[in-house]
């Protein structure tokens, strides 16, 4: 069925292609931030330090005896030592006079109160530099004190680069992560379609009722257009079985007065040739009226086996019924019944539907026997549940056992005798609304064999 | 007036290679294509072995092996970093500040622990306390002072013994003697009370360890300050003269560092001896290894060694040395 539509592209690829693309994305922009952000507060970090360390050496300038002296403290420097040993490197400005440390170390002009933050090139390695001033008041002239203090960036470096990696680790985690559950996101909105599918899918031919089981708020358009297509179907379905019911019932009344003139007729006709006319006209009207009455069986049994109503039947005491009811006609063709049952073969099922079936089975029987043959009627409980009619008539055509049983189908033997072809599809509806089959074979020794297995 | 000229002419090269180093030797190997130049503050004898043995297992390298003091080899090795392979020092300051200036080569494939070597550029191989010696004929009947206090108490107690015969490192002459002079100034106030006391006794002033060592064991001179006492038991030929005492209030020690000159001629054999240096450190032969190995800083917490960090370089500023040198001048030569 699916092989004559074609196919767009699958839903789920579809899906988990978005779903991934954008976890990627996502991921991408994730590791990118992190690193931005550990970027701008690892250099933060250096810059508070290298402040401090500048503030301590601005902290200890004074003037002595008309001289400047900055007699920084030993923690000035040793809060800049790194676990990568960054270099450092400072100048000390007096004004615009070099009094001290590296003189070749480029030195911002800052106001008081001011610090500059600067990446250089400085002896052929990327240095931070920070450069701050103060301003010292002596006895009578004002000068200011700028200190310039750089470091190498090989710890911020070390510490971007492990920065890095576990925002990589991170980010491919997250990754991996949002992955599995588009996996799991796609296959779960995909599991809901397919379990609408099977559920379609699964149903029997007769079943038209309409879903109940909850779906998807998405699913519930597509549901219930399904089940309103299904309505209308059932509806006109139902109308065309009522009409056929219908019909039948209209022509099988009429039919049972004409049939009686028509015996009557034969009793007054005396002429060979309108005897034999009238005869093949009680014949025809058999055979129609005969059709009527199982087109009504069949209606009747496919209503019946959309509302089965289960009850405990004794099966043995069915099938002999009606057995003793066909007897009379059975002698009629000089045939011969012989009911073979176990005691009491209990069994929960519908006993009209059931009954149907079996007469159906015994009328074919009857019909297609030969005078003075025998008929054979066995009901067993073990191994299972099972009504077998044998005849010994012709036995059914070989290459017809598969299609049988479906409607109007008769047999190419069957020529000459009465039958609408309707028999063997009720008896096998009722097996099937029963959850059981119809088996059609031969006897070897000839003789048709049809059982019922419930 | 000819004559002096052409004499002064003759003496200027004699004289400039005199005053250049005050030891120098080299160490030939037969098969030699390159000769290694190494600029030492370490003496010639203690080094000795190290390098014969270093040649004995690399015959390819000659070895010139150069002494002179600290401060000296330094202003040496900055103006020709290019002329030399590997520069040796006891002071760490000047060491850790020509690694700074990017003039030590970075050596990625020499294995040391972080605290013993700075910027994989310089590597520590030994740890020297600074030791007070005496020469044990002046406390002949006296106890042996066992920290910088007791030290203190005793020169006060017999001024008329120690007249004179006090000595330290000329801290302006000697980068370790200042390398000692400044930590144990940052340690305690105690160390400006010593100077000021051995000022008062007429304090002599050396340049190098060898002097000061030589003065001690002949007597001239009963105390020796800061003086590393593991170098003086092996320069004393008589070592029942003297005794080394490790200060027990705050002790100085320091790491004798090497380091390869970012312009070596032959910067790959220079790798290879600071390989070798260190692996000898830790395996430490009788005999060939005459100098202490490093102490683990763990294991050994009240030895404090000084750290190798740029902290070092906070003495080394030109104003902070100014004022050092003269508050060391105020207390110790108290004109």
């Amino acid at each position: 069925m699916s092989s004559d539509l074609s196919t767009s592209v699958s839903l789920r690829n579809r899906l988990v292609l978005i779903l991934i693309g954008g976890a990627a994305i996502l991921a991408l922009l994730l590791f990118f931030a992190i690193r931005n952000y550990a970027t701008q507060v690892a250099q933060q970090g250096q810059d508070n330090i290298i402040s401090a360390s500048v503030t301590s050496i601005l902290d200890a300038a004074a003037i002595r005896d008309g001289i400047v002296e900055v007699d920084f403290p030993y923690a000035s420097f040793s809060m800049l030592s790194t676990a990568f040993d960054d270099q450092i490197f400072y100048a000390i400005y007096q004004d615009d006079i070099f009094l001290s440390g590296y003189e070749r170390l480029a030195i911002a002009r800052v106001a008081a109160r001011e610090t500059d933050f600067k990446t250089v090139d400085y002896l052929g390695s990327q240095v931070r530099v920070v450069t701050a001033s103060r301003t010292l008041i002596g006895k009578d002239k004002r000068t200011q004190v700028r200190v310039a203090l750089a470091q190498t960036q090989d710890a911020l470096s070390g510490t971007l680069t492990q920065i890095s990696r576990n925002a990589a680790v991170f980010g491919a985690s997250f990754f991996a992560l949002a992955t599995l559950l588009s996996f799991w996101a796609t296959s779960n909105t995909i599991g809901q379609l397919n379990r609408l599918t099977n559920s379609v899918t699964r149903r029997g031919p007769q079943d038209l009722s309409p879903f109940h089981k909850p779906v998807p708020s998405e699913m519930l358009p597509l549901v219930t257009s399904l089940n309103s297509l299904m309505s209308r179907l059932d509806h006109s379905l139902k109308q065309s079985e009522d009409f056929i019911a219908e019909a039948a019932h209209r022509v099988r009344t009429p039919l049972a007065t004409v049939r009686s003139y028509a015996e009557a007729t034969l009793q007054r006709v005396d002429k060979e040739e309108n005897r034999q006319a009238m005869r093949s006209m009680v014949r025809a009207i058999d055979e129609s009226s005969r059709a009527a009455g199982q087109l009504l069986d069949h209606a009747m049994i496919t209503f019946r086996a959309d509302h089965l109503e289960l009850q405990d039947v004794d099966l043995s005491a069915l099938v002999h019924d009606l057995v003793e009811r066909l007897k009379p006609i059975a002698e009629m063709k000089d045939l011969t019944l012989r009911l073979h049952s176990d005691t009491q073969v209990p069994y929960k099922g519908d006993a009209i539907l059931l009954q149907n079936a079996v007469r159906n089975l015994l009328d074919n029987a009857l019909k297609y026997s030969p005078s003075e043959g025998v008929i054979d009627i066995q009901v067993t409980a073990k191994p299972n549940i099972e009504i077998r009619v044998y005849d010994s008539g012709k036995g059914f055509p070989k290459d017809e056992l598969d299609t049988l049983a479906t409607r109007f189908k008769r047999g190419l033997n069957a020529e000459g005798t009465i039958g609408s072809g309707l028999g063997l599809t009720i008896a096998m509806d009722v097996a099937v609304a029963h959850k059981g089959m119809l088996r059609l074979s031969n006897k070897a020794e000839g003789g048709a064999c049809a059982s019922l297995l419930l | 007036m000819r004559i002096i000229v052409t004499l002064v002419i003759w003496m200027l090269p004699q004289l400039v290679l005199a005053q250049a180093w005050e030891d120098r030797r080299v160490f030939e190997n037969e098969s030699a294509e390159q000769t290694l130049r190494i600029i030492s503050s370490t003496d010639t004898a203690l080094f000795a072995p190290i390098i014969e043995d270093f040649l004995s297992k690399n015959t390819g390298v000659s070895v010139e092996y150069l002494v002179n003091g600290t401060a000296k080899i330094d202003q040496i090795f900055r103006a020709d970093p290019d002329k030399f392979d590997l520069l040796i020092s006891s002071a760490m300051d000047l060491q850790l500040k020509t690694a700074n200036d990017g003039l030590a080569l970075r050596l990625s494939d020499v294995a040391h622990p972080s605290w013993a070597q700075w910027r994989q550029s310089l590597f520590a191989f030994t740890s020297e306390p600074a030791a007070i010696v005496v020469n044990k004929a002046a406390f002949a009947d006296h106890q042996l002072p066992r920290s910088r206090q007791e030290l203190i108490e005793v020169l006060r107690a017999r001024p008329d013994v120690f007249r004179g015969r006090v000595g330290t490192y000329d801290v302006r002459q000697s980068g370790l003697g200042y390398l000692f002079a400044t930590q144990d100034a940052r340690a305690s106030e105690t160390f400006w009370r010593l100077m000021e006391v051995m000022g008062a006794l007429d304090i002599r002033l050396y340049c190098c360890s060898g002097d000061m060592i030589d003065d001690l064991s002949d007597g001239t001179i009963a105390v020796a300050y800061n003086v590393l006492g593991s170098y003086a038991s092996v320069r004393v030929e008589n070592e029942d003269q003297i005794e080394v005492i490790l200060p027990s209030d705050f002790p100085t020690t320091m790491m004798r560092t090497a380091l390869v000159s970012n312009d070596a001629p032959h910067p790959k054999a220079a790798t290879e001896f600071v390989q070798h240096l260190i692996r000898l450190q830790s395996d430490h032969p009788k005999g060939v290894f005459l100098l202490p190995s490093l102490k683990t800083q763990d294991s050994d917490v009240d030895r404090a060694t000084i750290p190798l960090e740029p902290a070092l370089m906070t003495f080394l500023d030109n104003l902070k040395r100014r004022r050092f040198i003269e508050e060391w001048e105020n207390a110790v030569i108290q004109k």
